[in-house]
Parts: C-alpha cells; sequence; structure tokens
C-alpha cells in the first residue's frame, strides 16, 4: 500500500481520473496547463500507461468536483507528481480491460467508476511508447490559430462583464462615493472599500471604471520604503528567523553582499475570473494554480459550505507562479452575486495587473568564505527577504485580495515560506551545491511590510544562486583559479560536475572573444534535489549590456518530451534574462509607479539572446525543467560582465546605469 | 456602422468610440484578437487595417468605417493555417500562446510586403510584440523558416 502513488491513495476512485465519451477515452487530471505544456507530458505518460495511441485519448480541465485532487501546479513537481498516479491508473485499466484490441476502448466504458485503485489488480508496466517523444502540444493549434481558448475568450449565455476599481495606493480606504452614483449600462456593486460594476457591454464596464476612478475619493498615507535602499529596508525587520545549518565555520575573510529588487510576474494577458450563483449554488472558472485551494479559500471568506462551490481549470496566458488569477476569481464571485443566475466575467486592467497582483520578493544576502590553498575553507550565508508564499489557504486563511478591502475585511497575512523539506521560500538553493568546508546558512524573513508577496518562478532561489554563483567567480579569482575549474574542483556529485563541463565545452570556454565582450558561467541544482543547470552567458557591454548568447546544460532525469522540455529551459532563461538585466518594481513613498509596460519594460524581440540547450542522457527520475535556469542564467550574465570589464555588479537589475555605477565605485 | 472584417461587411451597434478590439471581441464574437494591455504597449491585439498592423485596442470604431479589418482568423485561407501559424506550430515556437495572434498579424504583413526580410528585418519587424515566456528566438526562427519553405 505504501508503495502506490500519493495521487491514487488521494483520489482512490477510477472514475475519477478515467471516462469514456464518443469513443475515446477522458482521462482526467489535477494538474494545470500553465503554458509550460504539462497536459502534454502528461498526455504522453497516460497514453503509454493506457496503450492506447495519443489520438484515442483525451485530456479534461481540472475540475473540483469531476477530477482528482492533485494539489497545486506548481514547484516543477507536476511529472513527478502525476506522472506516477497515471502509470498505476493505467495499469490496472490495463488489467481489467486489457488487451488493447478493438474492443478495448468498449470494455474501459463498461468498467466500474467506484473500481478501487488501491485494491485492484494491476498489469505490468508497459514500454514506453510516447514517452521521450517530442510530442507537438496539444492546446497550441488553438492558440496559434486564434480560436477560442483561454478564460477571456468564453462567451457563456447571459454573459456579464465585471471591473473593479482597485483603490490607488497599498493601505488606501475608499472614503467617498456618492450613494447615487450611476454609469451607462452598469449596476454598481460596493461593498466597503471593494467597489466594480457589471454590464452587458464591455465597452459600458471599461467606461464606467473610468468614471468611477475620478468619481472616489480615497483615504491614503506614505507606507512605502525608499525604493532605492531595499538591502537596508529587508534587513531593518522584524523578522522570523530561518535556521538552515550550523557547522560552526570560523568568520569568512572574503565578503560580498548582493541584491535583487521587486518583480511582477507580467503575464502577458491580465487576470481573469468567471463565476455564476444559482441559488445558493456557485460555479467559478479560473486559470489558479490550485483550484482546490481556491475553491476552499472562497467558501471560507463568505462562510459556505465547500460542498456548494465547484471550480473549474480554464486556461489563460503564461502563469509564472502565485499571480493575480485567484484573486480576480473572487471578484467575480464578489460581483456575480449581485446579478444571480448570470455568469460574470471580470478581466483586471494591465495596471492592476502590476501593482496588485503579488510581487516576487525584493532580497539581499551577505555571504562570506576563506580560502585555504586555493580552496574554500567555512562558509557563512545570510538571506534577507519577505516571504515566497502567500496563496489562498497557505496559512489556513483565504488570502484573496477583494477580502482585505470588505466591509468586514476578511484579511491578508504577511507571505511565508514553503518548509525547508518542500525547498524552502527565502531560503531556497541557499545551501550551495559545493564542498566549502564548515558552513553556516540562516534566513531572515522580514514579517511586516505593505507589500504583497508570494511565489514567483524559482522563489528565493533566484538571488540565492545569484549570489552563491557570483561570489564562487569573486573567490575564483582571489584564488587565481579558472571559473570552471574552481568550481569543478569543489564538486563531488558527478552530474553536477558533467554538466558545468558540458556547458564550458559546449560555450567554448577560453576560446578569444572579440572586444567588449564576455563570458561567464552559473550552475546549480534547482531546490537541492531537482535538476541540475548550468549556463554560459556571452554578453556584449558596448554600450548597454546586451546578453548575445546563453549555452543551457540540463540534467532533468528521465526526459518526457525533450523538446517541450527545451523550451522550458529556453523561456526561462530568457525571462531570467529579462528579469535580470531590466526589471524593477518602481514606487514612491505612496504607489507604485511601474504600471504599464513602459515603466515598467521587459525583454524585447531585439534583445532576446539566442539559447542553446542541451540536454544531458538520464534514466533518473524526470525532473521538472521549468525553474532551474532562473538563478544559473542570472549567474552567468553578471560574470560574463565582470569578465568583460573586471567590474563586479551585486545589485540587480544589471543594466547600464548598474555598469555605471559599479564602474565609479571602483574608482 | 459598417466595417469590414476579414472580408465580410458587418454592422456594429457599439458607438463609435468603442475600440476595435472590444467591437470584435465583444460583439462580433471574434476573440482570436486578444486583450494584453488596452495600452497599445504590448502587440497581443494587433490587426491589419488597410494593410497597416495597428493594436486595435488604441483604435476606435470610426476611426476604421470603410477600411478592411484583418484579424488572426482571417489569415487562414480555406480552413488552411497561414505559412507563418504552420511553422509556428511545426517548430512549437510558443509557450502559453497568448501573444502569437498579434505576432502572426504582424509577421504575416511582413512576409507580404517584404518577402525576402531578414532576421533582422524580422526582429525588428516584431520589436513591438512582447512575449512573457521567452519564446522570441523560436517565433523569430518561425518567421524565418517560412521564407526558406518558399
Ligand atoms: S492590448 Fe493592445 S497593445 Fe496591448
Ligand atoms: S508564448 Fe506566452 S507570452 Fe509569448
Amino acid at each position: 500500500m505504501s508503495e502506490l502513488p500519493a495521487h491514487v491513495v488521494d483520489n482512490p476512485r477510477l472514475g475519477t481520473w478515467i471516462t469514456v465519451a464518443g469513443g475515446v477515452v477522458e482521462v482526467h487530471v489535477g494538474k494545470v496547463e500553465l503554458g509550460q505544456g504539462i497536459v502534454t507530458a502528461l498526455a504522453q505518460i497516460a497514453a503509454d500507461a493506457l496503450a492506447l495511441p495519443l489520438s484515442r485519448i483525451r485530456m479534461l480541465a481540472a475540475h473540483t468536483t469531476h477530477g482528482p485532487d492533485e494539489g497545486l501546479t506548481a514547484g516543477s513537481l507536476s511529472v513527478l507528481q502525476a506522472g506516477p498516479a497515471l502509470r498505476h491508473v493505467g495499469a490496472v485499466v490495463r488489467a481489467l480491460a486489457g488487451p488493447p484490441d478493438d474492443e478495448y476502448v468498449a470494455r474501459i466504458a463498461a468498467l466500474d467508476p467506484d473500481t478501487d485503485l488501491l485494491t485492484a489488480p494491476t498489469a505490468d508496466a508497459v514500454t514506453p511508447d510516447a514517452v521521450g517523444s517530442s510530442t507537438p502540444r496539444l492546446d497550441l493549434p488553438d492558440k496559434v490559430l486564434g480560436r477560442p481558448r483561454y478564460l477571456a475568450d468564453l462567451r457563456p449565455d447571459g454573459l456579464l462583464h465585471g471591473r473593479v476599481l482597485r483603490p490607488p495606493s497599498p493601505g488606501a480606504r475608499l472614503l467617498e462615493l456618492d450613494d447615487d452614483w450611476k454609469a451607462p449600462g452598469v449596476e454598481l456593486v460596493r461593498d466597503g472599500s471593494f467597489v466594480g460594476v457589471v454590464g452587458e457591454r464591455e465597452a459600458d464596464v471599461d467606461r464606467a471604471l473610468e468614471q468611477l476612478a475620478r468619481d472616489c475619493a480615497w483615504a491614503e498615507e506614505d507606507a512605502l520604503p525608499d525604493g532605492d535602499d531595499l538591502p537596508t529596508w529587508l534587513r531593518a525587520g522584524p523578522h522570523e528567523e530561518i535556521e538552515v545549518l550550523d557547522e560552526s565555520p570560523a568568520p569568512g575573510t572574503l565578503s560580498a553582499s548582493y541584491s535583487r529588487p521587486f518583480l511582477v510576474h507580467g503575464s502577458i494577458a491580465p487576470s481573469v475570473g468567471l463565476a455564476r450563483w444559482d441559488g445558493d449554488a456557485l460555479r467559478v472558472w479560473s486559470h489558479s494554480q490550485g483550484i482546490h485551494p481556491l475553491r476552499m479559500a472562497i467558501a471560507s471568506a463568505l462562510g459556505l459550505d465547500p460542498a456548494v462551490v465547484e471550480v473549474e481549470h480554464v486556461e489563460n496566458a503564461g502563469c509564472y507562479g502565485h499571480n493575480a488569477a485567484d484573486d480576480a476569481a473572487f471578484d467575480a464571485v464578489l460581483l456575480a452575486r449581485a446579478v444571480p443566475g448570470h455568469p460574470v466575467q471580470v478581466r483586471w486592467t494591465r495596471p492592476d495587473e502590476l501593482a496588485w497582483g503579488p510581487l516576487s520578493s525584493a532580497m539581499t544576502a551577505t555571504v562570506s568564505a576563506s580560502l585555504a590553498d586555493g580552496r574554500i575553507a567555512g562558509w557563512c550565508y545570510d538571506v534577507w527577504s519577505q516571504g515566497h508564499t502567500a496563496r489562498p489557504m497557505y496559512r489556513g486563511i483565504p488570502g484573496l485580495l477583494a477580502g482585505a478591502h470588505l466591509a468586514t475585511p476578511v484579511p491578508l497575512l504577511p507571505a511565508t515560506d514553503p518548509p525547508t523539506a518542500a525547498g524552502g521560500g527565502t531560503t531556497r538553493n541557499a545551501v550551495p551545491i559545493y564542498d566549502v568546508g564548515p558552513r553556516r546558512i540562516a534566513g531572515h524573513r522580514r514579517v511586516d511590510s505593505p507589500f504583497r508577496t508570494s511565489a514567483m518562478r524559482a522563489l528565493g532561489a533566484y538571488l540565492n544562486v545569484f549570489a552563491i554563483e557570483s561570489f564562487m567567480d569573486e573567490l575564483a579569482e582571489e584564488a587565481g583559479a579558472d571559473p570552471v575549474d574552481f568550481r569543478l574542483a569543489h564538486l563531488t556529485d558527478e552530474r553536477a560536475a558533467r554538466v558545468v563541463a558540458e556547458a564550458a565545452r559546449l560555450a567554448e570556454w577560453g576560446e578569444e572573444l572579440p572586444d567588449e565582450v564576455g563570458r561567464g558561467i552559473g550552475f546549480a541544482r534547482y531546490k537541492d534535489k531537482g535538476a541540475y543547470c548550468a549556463v554560459v552567458a556571452e554578453v556584449g557591454v558596448a554600450s548597454s549590456v546586451a546578453v548575445r548568447r546563453l549555452t543551457v546544460v540540463a540534467d532533468i532525469g528521465l526526459v518526457v518530451n525533450p523538446d517541450g522540455a527545451r523550451n522550458q529551459l529556453e523561456g526561462g532563461a530568457t525571462q531570467s534574462t529579462s528579469w535580470t538585466t531590466k526589471e524593477r518594481v518602481r514606487f514612491d513613498r505612496r504607489r507604485i509607479s511601474s504600471t504599464d509596460w513602459e515603466t515598467y519594460p521587459i525583454l524585447t524581440f531585439r534583445e532576446a539572446p539566442l539559447v542553446d540547450v542541451h540536454l544531458v542522457d538520464s534514466a533518473a527520475p524526470s525532473l521538472g525543467a521549468g525553474e532551474a535556469a532562473q538563478g544559473p542564467t542570472a549567474a552567468a550574465i553578471a560574470n560574463a560582465v565582470h569578465h568583460a570589464l573586471g567590474v563586479r555588479v551585486r545589485d540587480l537589475p544589471l543594466d547600464a546605469d548598474a555598469v555605471v555605477r559599479a564602474i565609479e565605485a571602483q574608482e | 456602422m459598417r466595417i469590414t472584417v476579414n472580408g465580410e461587411d458587418v454592422g456594429l451597434t457599439s458607438d463609435g468610440d468603442t475600440t476595435l478590439l472590444t467591437a470584435l471581441r465583444d460583439e462580433l464574437g471574434l476573440v482570436g484578437t486578444r486583450f494584453g494591455c488596452g495600452q497599445g504597449l504590448c502587440g497581443a491585439c494587433f490587426v491589419d487595417v488597410d494593410g497597416t498592423v495597428m493594436p486595435s485596442c488604441q483604435t476606435p470604431v470610426w476611426q476604421v468605417e470603410g477600411q478592411a479589418v484583418t484579424t488572426v482568423e482571417g489569415l487562414s485561407q480555406d480552413g488552411e493555417p497561414h505559412p507563418v501559424q504552420r511553422a509556428i506550430l511545426d517548430r512549437q515556437a510558443a509557450q502559453c500562446g497568448f501573444c502569437i495572434s498579434g505576432i502572426v498579424v504582424r509577421a504575416a504583413a511582413l512576409l507580404r510586403d517584404e518577402p525576402d526580410a531578414d532576421a533582422a528585418r524580422v526582429t525588428e519587424a516584431l520589436d513591438r510584440n512582447l512575449c512573457r515566456c521567452g519564446a522570441q528566438r523560436r517565433i523569430i526562427e518561425a518567421v524565418l523558416a517560412v521564407r526558406e519553405s518558399r
């Protein structure tokens, strides 16, 4: 029994996973498509497990009533968690309905949906056929051909559109709004500082929102810290302490501090929610990463029995962590309550998406180490950050934005971090993979803050890997060693050494480069037990910081879909290039001011580097690829800038201004 | 108000100040044109108006009265995807795909006007389209592959 996949134990009914309709086997999964191709990878696994061609199965969207509860789709764990469950379900189906002849699907249709997967017989494992092939994404044709596919494209009967007016600054309270406020074609919904409009036509709700913004008066205060000195503010506390390990190293003789600013998710689509009340029953459609926690959060915020709430996943644009999807769903629920029987679709505005979606926390770290005979002998590392998760129900509270604005508030709590066993947040990847002698590693989580932060791709690993890998280069320089040789000399993990060496070889490490171009490396094993990933960056520094080429080498274990994995790593490295060289949430003492793509610029087509991705052959268990490149890319870029110019930029973003400041500081 | 969308003459009840994007999505049900920012800064809503690519989120419908609007839905011919769409699918040059409609419209216009556009031209032409998933390089390769396959 203990051998059974956890997701089968949690969802032991066959009918929760498998149904048949129109001669096609429907596979219900609890993992959701976030733009990363997961549903295609799971379809490949399911097809093999059921001994059916991909054309005979259909993947259904996650649903709180009709499908399994597989928790969140996050943390690069989807294939690791959902794969074994699908293999088990397939083995039961083959044992009960096999062999896969002409009548096979008909026999599957006749299986008892209440079959207990925990006690049912299982057939032997099959040799993979679909797994390991670069199956094209199942969802892309709709998306590329412009067919309805995203949540905002749904047009159910009786659809109404909704917009919510968010306060102008964190902590603002609605002072005044005329009781008879009216705008053409819309109905006003107000509850405390939560204000929104509902109407039949999008044009009407958009105009009404503009009018509402003019007509509302708010009480605001200057509650934000100095955006130009976030490290001091992060270090000031108050903190919750996170002890990682303490092997009593002597204080290091070499030391450096690094930092990164607040970042946004910046999905190309704003968040959307759709909801309908029918009497006491509530149906919700959301692009949430976790439809089950969202269901509990909505029920808890409104004091409902969770049994009356149903949530179904519908895709939206790329999701890189806990964005505003859940908040938009709750907005739709609140607005739809005013118009029972009508589905209400709420779409956030771009400024709200950038200012009110959960942010990824600013961070700073100080590392110190000593060298003895060219080797690292002792390592101290302290990192300061806000928490990296405030997901719905994470601390047993709903955690939905609008809750904080209601007349009877359902407040938000400061973000915390996932447990260390789950990879941690602030301290994710804070322990160096290298053999560095005795270590002391500690995290300090700032708990009071006007900013709402939560999980974004790689969480704390982005800064921690940037800091560790930058410092490795600084130590190598001190030791007079080549950065690649220096890393290899401190690596005992063979898979790690192989990835680093392979990246150096493929990137022609050591070969001559043109003037004003540098080469740098960054490496990490994501979450200490996930994918290994090394990145070599080639960066031009003539007038701006131009990342020309990234060579990415990864060991992600057994590869389910090679092209899909390469696409994920390429996208991750490109996105990290954007974070690293351009991005920063801007604010004054009162308001966030980076509310469009001009004030929060991201990487353009011209700036996108060439990315070569290589996957190392491996039969080890499959590991997620989506987050592995974020930290290594940042360090590789900083190390390449140092290689080209001899200056060290330790505070991100690494743009032209930062280079100028670093040159001035050095002089 | 009457406009021509994908070769069809259609009447609109939306008033003239309604954005073309809203008219397309909300009134005509052509949801392939995506809302990304509503500020003219991301390209997700690009459409072709009489040969010029413009952000439909910044274009009031009165401005396109009597002109020919082509959306992503209008690029496929007899059910066959446009070569740019074909190439993007062949190369799996997308992740979430949300940026793709606007990119397909922009790239199709470029290849129509400059059939021999090189990598530099393609990159330049797409510089007002944002992609957050990091699919830029694959997309550029896909557009260039159209040229090579001719
Ligand atoms: S939605 Fe029109 S440019 Fe972004
Ligand atoms: S593929 Fe997601 S924004 Fe381009």
